[in-house]
């Protein structure tokens, strides 16, 4: 227990001292916030062919708690994958694990590190939003609160996997920024979901990240908790750390 | 004395390759024991065996009474390891490194007091990736002794340290070793070996081919010591007759006698009786790096 609580605030620090991980995960999802804030506005919208876009919602309304997603899906696919890999190519695990530093305190810093982040990501999201564009708050904390969690949970499972079968840094940033631009964009927090084509939509249905988005969308938008997508969500976490555990290697 | 490491016919391969081949020996406690040999000769597969870091194909291997197959994590709490080949991220700070690793361990070293006796006390506040290799390495080794461990395993640890450096590192491991640590040392540096170790095992292809105090090694394994002076003397063929005495080469005024055993007091000796007394008699005596060449015919530092 000490050596996890040393090693969270070391991997704290760690993570404040890496400028591109920091952009990557705390300040790009609010840029993007600003852009569709910025083509959207925040007016629920019926486009003229009688369409409904954006579930019904204004866009931000739609797009904040997206966002929270997207800040938890920059930490599973890209800065999970990417800090493990290096840390086994660079001999970092090596180390470690000489000095006895277990794979539980290692990954329960990480997940702790990767909480904070998703905490402090979504908070700067809402904060932003509300200083725009007068969105909504959340409507249902309380149901909001665990879909964030599992949601976290998901993703850091995805990026605990990822690092352990990814065999370099390289393999990493490559295909995690594959991942992250093409769920983004076919999962629904890039444009809307309902004005991508039928096979566009069809895909962005098999990423996770639409799962998460519509788990953590319900509770905010005052819809409900979302049993199915709160089920993927589970299935991908359950699997996804099983395999983690696995796979994982030292060196 | 009870042995605190044992090895009884360690085996590795990797694959087609046989690292270590039926490699046996023990290690008394408050030892520095050595293990020299060229890269690739199975020392380093050996001692991460020894440490839980590799699986051995066969053998029995007990370090502190722990089996490392089956009690991995508690011989790794109760043992300090330098390393080849490993690092620390970027951007840790050397304090924040050593307060990490003195928290796996309630009973670990005031990890300020290895600052200073390592050199690093200034650097304390910089990060890992702006040291230089020496400093890097003090800090692996710092590391590798802030757990307070029973048995200490350094791995080529002078690899990057200049000459001042490596002096002050070795008489800060046989300070480690006055306080009771055992020291398992791997090199392939003769004069490390010789100047540190209480005892050496050659490794050659993954098999012990000696072992020994260096010294022992050197009256065991090294033929030809070798006693040179200067003499006007035209004759001095009847040294041969001398006990030891193999050969008797003459350079000019130089003269080398070659042979075995302690053939300095007796040629002296033979020479006063003749009155010849040469002002600038002297012995070499084959050194480590010799018995090494004769034991594995190849040059260590190749």
């Amino acid at each position: 227990m000490r050596t996890l609580a040393r090693l969270t605030w070391v991997e704290i620090k760690l993570f404040l001292r890496e400028p591109i991980t920091v952009i990557f995960t705390l300040a790009l999802p609010v840029i993007f916030l600003f852009v569709m804030g910025g083509v959207f506005g925040n007016t629920p919208d019926t486009d003229d062919a009688g369409m409904t876009v954006f579930r019904g919602v204004g866009p931000l309304d739609y797009y904040i708690p997206a966002y929270f997603a997207l800040v938890m899906m920059a930490i599973g696919t890209v800065a999970l994958p990417v800090h493990l890999t290096a840390y086994r190519e660079k001999g970092v695990l090596r180390r470690m694990r000489a000095s006895s530093i277990s794979v539980w305190a290692l990954l329960g810093s990480q997940l702790v590190v990767s909480l904070l982040i998703a905490v402090v990501g979504s908070l700067l999201i809402l904060a932003f939003g509300l200083l725009v564009y007068e969105p909504h708050l959340p409507q249902q904390v309380g149901l909001l609160i665990p879909a964030f969690l599992l949601g976290l949970l998901c993703f850091t499972a995805l990026g605990f996997f990822l690092g352990a079968v990814l065999p370099s840094t390289r393999a990493a940033q490559g295909l995690g920024l594959i991942l992250f631009f093409v769920m983004m964009i076919l999962g629904g927090a890039g444009p809307p979901p309902e004005v991508l084509t039928g096979a566009m939509d069809a895909i962005g249905n098999f990423t996770i990240i639409r799962h998460v988005i519509l788990m953590l969308q319900d509770p905010y938008l005052g819809f409900g908790w979302n049993t199915f997508a709160s089920l993927v969500a589970a299935g991908v976490t359950v699997v996804a750390g099983l395999l983690a555990t696995r796979f994982f290697r030292w060196e | 004395m009870t042995p605190i490491i044992s090895v009884e016919n360690l085996r590795k391969t990797y694959k087609a390759t046989v690292a270590v081949d039926d490699v046996s020996f023990n290690v008394t406690e408050g030892e520095i024991f050595g293990l020299l040999g060229r890269n690739g000769a199975g020392k380093t597969t050996t001692v991460e065996c020894l440490q839980a870091l590799r699986n051995p194909d066969a053998g029995r291997i007990r370090v502190l009474g722990y089996d490392p197959r089956t009690q991995a994590a508690a011989l790794r709490r109760r043992i300090g390891s330098q390393l080849q080949e490993s690092a620390l991220p970027d951007r840790i700070r050397v304090w924040e490194a050593l307060d990490l690793f003195a928290s796996v361990t309630p009973d670990a070293l005031d990890w300020h007091v290895l600052l200073e006796q390592w050199g690093l006390t200034e650097k304390r506040k910089a990060s890992f990736a702006s040291l230089s290799g020496g400093q890097r390495q003090r800090l692996l080794i710092a590391l590798a002794l802030v757990n307070n461990p029973k048995a200490v395993f350094l791995d080529e640890m002078t690899t990057g340290l200049d000459p001042a450096a490596r002096r002050v590192a070795w008489g800060l491991i046989r300070e480690i070793r006055e306080r009771g640590t055992t020291v398992v040392l791997v090199t392939h540096f003769m004069e490390e070996a010789e100047a540190l170790c209480d005892r050496v095992a050659i490794v050659d292809r993954g098999k012990i081919v000696a072992m020994d105090t260096p010294q022992g090694m050197v009256t065991q394994y090294a033929t030809g010591v070798r006693v040179i002076f200067t003499a006007e003397a035209r004759d001095l063929l009847w040294l041969k007759d001398v006990a030891g005495v193999k050969n008797v080469v003459r350079n000019g005024p130089r003269v080398e006698v070659e042979g075995s055993g302690p053939i300095l007091a007796l040629v002296a000796a033979a020479l006063v009786a003749r009155g010849i007394v040469p002002a600038d008699l002297r012995v070499e005596q084959p050194s480590l790096e010799d018995v090494f060449l004769k034991l594995t015919g190849q040059d260590v530092e190749e």
